[in-house]
């Protein structure tokens, strides 16, 4: 077990995975999953984003997404870090949208926008869920989101009338649908102004997926089994 | 037997591991403490989830417990009960001080841009409002850049949660 380039994680230490009949759990294990891997490519930026003040954003909003996704998983089983790094790729119930490498501006910042268009809608109707942990934690993802909808609708602004941004937002449109369950993407689609068309739908993966797993988990599954950190 | 009060007056000597001016009671970031037979209770609710600080204050926390001869139970609490508005009227007066804007009041709705760009936010260091948004992301998630068109000094402020 272990080594670096072993694509074999400490199965011994993964948790029960909830259900997958219980449609709440999988909802809540998608939200991590996603806010786990944005937060992953949204600090590929750290270092080279082409403003200095975005080389801040980026990195700040992806410590904000990973915190989201490790309270989320705790909110879920008793070991973050496990339900994190220890599945195998096919196991992660993240939307196609967020594996994608996107080292472009234009495509970087289309992302942002329709993630947190949609995320919006998702964590709204959170807000009100029978269950005060989801709903509290909810309020409190929620504010923090609010700076990261000002960072995307800025940007939006600045580039929305320019032809690489236009491709942009069209290409990726049918991850965006992904994101969210059928019943809500008509909230997406009034929004973001564009017509539902075919998702594509989380649970299936990109290839961008396993190579971003390979490096997100590296550490852990070099480390041997009880390490301490 | 060590008492509450105790207690909170020894959190309150705990600095914020990333803005050492303020105490994390002056942060507003200990929710409770309940004191039975020994057993010393404390609620931590974050500033922000994704904060590297939080391992550090939980160690903390429960280091100055244990010198008082209790046993600590530190809970943290992961829901909406921290806002900016839990920071205490010392805690923003020694923000101020050190040179951070303290945050504006919390509002039923979340901040907008707006609000960020509005011309309310007042320079830390000669309390004028001609301040402009530099940047809403900072050093740390908490933070915003402005910058002082009187006084010409950049400076830190506080986000609203």
């Amino acid at each position: 077990m272990g080594g670096v380039g072993s694509t074999e994680p400490h199965r011994s230490d993964v948790p029960a995975l909830p259900a997958r009949r219980d449609s709440q759990q999988e909802l809540l294990l998608g939200l991590a999953d996603d806010e786990l891997v944005i937060g992953w490519r949204d600090s590929e930026w750290t270092g080279i984003a082409p403003l200095l003040e975005e080389d801040v954003a980026f990195s700040s909003i992806a410590q904000n997404e990973i915190g989201h996704a490790r309270a989320l998983y705790e909110l879920l089983g008793d070991d973050a870090d496990a339900l994190a790094f220890d599945r195998r790729p096919d196991e992660y119930r993240c939307a196609p949208l967020v594996e994608l490498p996107l080292l472009e501006w234009a495509h970087t910042i289309a992302r942002r926008w329709l993630y947190e268009t949609a995320d919006e809608i998702r964590i709204t109707a959170l807000l009100d869920d029978d269950d005060p942990g989801v709903a509290g934690l909810a309020a409190k993802i929620n504010r923090e989101e609010a700076y990261h909808r000002m960072h995307a609708e800025m940007w939006r602004e600045r580039l929305a009338d320019t032809p690489q941004f236009r491709a942009a937002v069209e290409e990726l449109w049918p991850y965006a649908l992904g994101v969210l369950p059928p019943e809500q993407r008509g909230a997406l689609a009034a929004r973001v102004g564009l017509e539902e068309a075919d998702a594509f739908e989380r649970g299936t993966h990109t290839d961008g997926l396993a190579e971003l797993w390979e490096e997100m988990t590296m550490v852990r599954r070099s480390a041997p089994a009880g390490a301490q950190w | 037997m060590v008492t509450a009060q105790q207690v909170w007056n020894a959190l309150d000597e705990i600095p914020d591991p990333e803005i050492p001016v303020i105490s994390l009671v002056d942060l507003g970031v200990i929710r409770s403490v309940d004191v039975r037979d020994g057993h010393v209770h404390v609620e931590l609710t974050p500033t922000f989830l994704g904060c590297p600080a939080l391992e550090m204050m939980k160690h903390a926390l429960e280091e100055k417990v244990s010198a008082l001869g209790g046993e600590p139970e530190v809970q943290v609490i992961q829901d909406d009960s921290w806002s900016t508005d839990r920071i205490t009227p010392a805690g923003r007066e020694k923000l101020r001080a050190a040179g951070f804007a303290p945050p504006a009041p919390r509002e039923a709705s979340a901040p907008t841009l707006v609000q960020l760009q509005a011309k309310v936010h007042r320079c830390p260091y000669c309390g004028s409002t001609e301040t402009r948004l530099e940047n809403i992301f900072g050093p740390t998630p908490c933070r915003s850049l402005r910058y002082c068109e009187s006084c010409r000094q950049p400076f830190e402020q506080f986000k609203t949660i």
